[in-house]
C-alpha cells in the first residue's frame, strides 16, 4: 500500500510542472499576470477565436512556437504594436511559452467552422492572388507556402483560413509599411510591397471566405 | 572517382561539360543569364525577368484566363492540373512526391525557370541523354522515369495528351526553332567562382533553404501532400533526372531560389547549396546497370554529378532506393 502511495505521489509529482504552467497560462488568459499582461481573454475571446470587428486574431490552434515567436517579437519591437509590446514586455519567458502552448491546444472555436462571407469567384482578383500569385512580380500564391486553402504549414506559415480579413489586411499592410519586420528570409516585406491596396482587400477576403478545414485546395 | 566533401577538386574539368552525356545545350536552351545584376535584399528593384519582360525581350505566355471553354479547353485545364498535381492527376506514372511545377514555377510560365513556352518550340530535336531524336512527347516521358522518378506515360495517354496541350497553348505566338531568352534554367557561362563546398553548401542551406524544406530536406506536408517538396531521399527525383546535376540545379537555385526571391543568393551560394542538395542519397537512376561505377562511366561522366563519387565517406549511388 504504502508502495503504491509513494508511486501515486511520484506520478503526481512529475506531472505537476506542466499542469501547474496549463494552469497559469489559462489563469493570465482570464486576469493577466499581475505584473502588466493584460488578460488576452479581453481582446482575443474566451475561446481564442480573436474578435473580427476589431481585427484581433484568432490565436487557438496555432502552432506553438510561431505563437512564441511573435510574442517574443513584440517584446523586442521586431513586430510593433501599441497593445501587444506592454503585454508581451510584462511577460516572462516561461508565460511565454506557457501561453503559447496553451493557444496552440485550443480546439477551433465552432464560430470560425463556418466562413462568414462567401466565396469570391475563382477568376476573382483575391482567388487568382492566393493561390497563383503573380509571378511577373515575383508574388507567390499565398497557399503556396500557407498551404492548400491557407491552413497553414509548420512555425513559419501560420494559418490564414479561420482568420478575419480585417486582421489579414493590417499584417498585410504593416509588412508593407515596415511596422512589421519579423518575417523569415524577408518573405512577406517582399512581396507585400508589390500589392496593391485593393489586391490587399481582395485577397484578405479571400481568405476569411476559407472553409475550415480546407476542401482540398491546391498549393 | 574520389571526391572530398571540402571541395569538388576536379572541377578544373569543366570544360569537358561539352562532352558529356548530358550536355546543357541539347537539353535547356542556352540563354543569357538574367542573374548577372543581383539584388541582393532591395525589395524595390525590380527583378531582372521583370525589366526584361517590360522591354519586351520575355515572351509572355497568354493569360489562363484565355484558355478556351469546350472539349479543347477542358484538355488544356487538364494538363495544367496534371502540371501543378502531377501526383493527383497521373498517379499511375508518377513514383514520388513531386509535381513538374516543382522545378517549372508558376505552372510552368516562369522565365529562367524551364518554362514550357521555352521548350515546346525546341523539340524534336537531339538528345545525347538517349542518342535520338526525341520528340516533345518523348522528352515529356523522360521527366516522368526520372524527375518524377516513375515510369512513362505512353504517348497517346491523356495524361501526355493533355500535358502537351498546355505546353502548345501556352506557347501560342512563340517563335518555333529558337531559343527565347529566359527558356531553360540561366546556365550560360554560370560557373562558380571557387569550386562547390559541401560545408559551405550546408550553411547556406541551414540560412535560406531549411525553412521551407525543413532542416532534413524532406520539404513539409499538409494532408499527406507536399506544400514544399523533399530535394533528396525516397520522395524525390532520381538519380538520373536533369536536377541531380550541379549546373542544373545551381541555375534553377540561383533565378529561383529562395522561393519568391530569387537572384538574391550569391553564384557562389547557389553552387554550394546545389552540391549540398546533390551530394545526398537519393531514388536509384533507372538506368543502373548494377555497379555504380560503371553506371557512372556509361551515363554520369561529367564533373557536374556526383553520383558514384563519394562524399563524406559514403559513395554517392550505393545505397540509392534501399529507404
Amino acid at each position: 500500500m504504502s508502495h503504491r502511495l509513494l508511486a501515486l505521489l511520484v506520478v503526481i509529482l512529475a506531472a505537476a510542472p506542466p499542469l501547474a504552467r496549463a494552469t497559469d497560462a489559462a489563469a493570465i488568459t482570464r486576469q493577466g499576470n499581475g505584473k502588466g499582461a493584460a488578460p488576452c481573454m479581453a481582446c482575443h475571446g474566451v475561446d481564442g477565436g480573436g474578435q473580427a470587428a476589431a481585427g484581433n486574431p484568432r490565436l487557438a490552434g496555432l502552432d506553438p512556437a510561431y505563437l512564441q515567436k511573435q510574442l517574443d517579437d513584440f517584446a523586442s519591437g521586431a513586430r510593433e504594436s501599441a497593445v501587444m509590446k506592454p503585454t508581451a514586455s510584462a511577460l516572462g519567458e516561461d508565460e511565454r511559452q506557457a501561453l503559447a502552448l496553451y493557444y496552440s491546444k485550443l480546439p477551433l472555436p465552432a464560430a470560425l467552422a463556418k466562413p462568414a462571407t462567401p466565396m469570391p469567384a475563382a477568376d476573382s482578383v483575391g482567388a487568382v492572388l492566393a493561390t497563383r500569385g503573380d509571378w511577373s512580380r515575383n508574388v507567390p500564391g499565398c497557399v503556396q507556402c500557407h498551404g492548400p486553402g491557407g491552413v497553414g504549414v509548420g512555425a513559419h506559415f501560420p494559418p490564414l483560413a479561420g482568420q478575419d480579413a480585417t486582421y489579414i489586411e493590417s499584417q498585410l499592410k504593416a509588412w508593407q509599411g515596415g511596422t512589421r519586420h519579423n518575417d523569415p528570409l524577408q518573405l512577406m516585406q517582399h512581396l507585400s510591397k508589390a500589392l496593391s491596396a485593393q489586391e490587399i482587400s481582395a485577397v484578405a477576403g479571400w481568405f476569411a471566405a476559407q472553409p475550415l478545414p480546407p476542401a482540398g485546395a491546391t498549393p | 572517382m574520389k571526391l572530398r566533401a571540402s571541395g569538388l577538386v576536379p572541377f578544373m574539368s569543366l570544360a569537358l561539360l561539352a562532352a558529356c552525356s548530358q550536355p546543357s545545350s541539347s537539353d535547356h536552351p542556352d540563354v543569357q543569364p538574367a542573374a548577372s545584376t543581383a539584388h541582393p535584399v532591395a525589395t524595390a528593384t525590380p527583378h531582372p525577368v521583370a525589366v526584361q519582360r517590360a522591354a519586351g525581350q520575355v515572351f509572355v505566355p497568354p493569360a489562363e484566363s484565355s484558355i478556351p471553354a469546350g472539349p479543347l479547353g477542358d484538355v488544356i485545364r487538364q494538363g495544367r492540373a496534371i502540371f501543378t498535381d502531377t501526383p493527383s492527376h497521373a498517379k499511375a506514372y508518377v513514383g514520388n512526391g513531386l509535381s513538374c511545377s516543382n522545378c517549372h514555377l508558376d505552372a510552368g510560365r516562369q522565365a529562367n525557370s524551364a518554362p514550357l513556352w521555352g521548350a515546346w518550340g525546341m523539340y524534336p530535336q537531339y538528345r545525347k541523354k538517349n542518342g535520338k531524336v526525341n520528340t516533345f512527347g518523348e522528352r515529356l516521358q523522360g521527366c516522368f522515369r526520372f524527375s518524377m522518378n516513375g515510369k512513362a506515360p505512353p504517348l497517346d495517354s491523356p495524361e501526355l495528351v493533355a500535358l502537351q496541350t498546355y505546353a502548345w497553348w501556352m506557347s501560342q505566338g512563340a517563335p518555333t526553332g529558337v531559343k527565347l531568352p529566359g527558356a531553360g534554367y540561366p546556365k550560360h557561362g554560370f560557373k562558380p567562382p571557387q569550386p562547390p563546398d559541401y560545408a559551405r553548401g550546408e550553411a547556406v542551406f541551414k540560412n535560406n533553404c531549411a525553412l521551407c524544406h525543413g532542416a532534413d530536406g524532406q520539404g513539409q506536408q499538409v494532408a499527406g501532400r507536399n506544400v514544399f517538396p523533399p530535394l533528396w531521399g525516397p520522395q524525390s527525383f532520381n538519380w538520373g533526372a536533369g536536377m541531380h546535376q550541379l549546373d542544373n540545379a545551381a541555375a534553377f537555385i540561383k533565378a529561383n531560389m529562395p522561393f519568391s526571391r530569387g537572384d538574391t543568393l550569391t553564384d557562389q551560394d547557389a553552387w554550394d547549396v546545389a552540391m549540398y542538395m546533390d551530394a545526398h542519397e537519393r531514388p536509384q537512376d533507372p538506368r543502373f546497370n548494377g555497379s555504380v561505377s560503371e553506371t557512372r562511366k556509361k551515363y554520369h561522366d561529367s564533373p557536374m554529378s556526383l553520383y558514384g563519387t563519394e562524399v563524406n565517406g559514403h559513395l554517392l549511388g550505393a545505397s540509392a532506393g534501399e529507404h
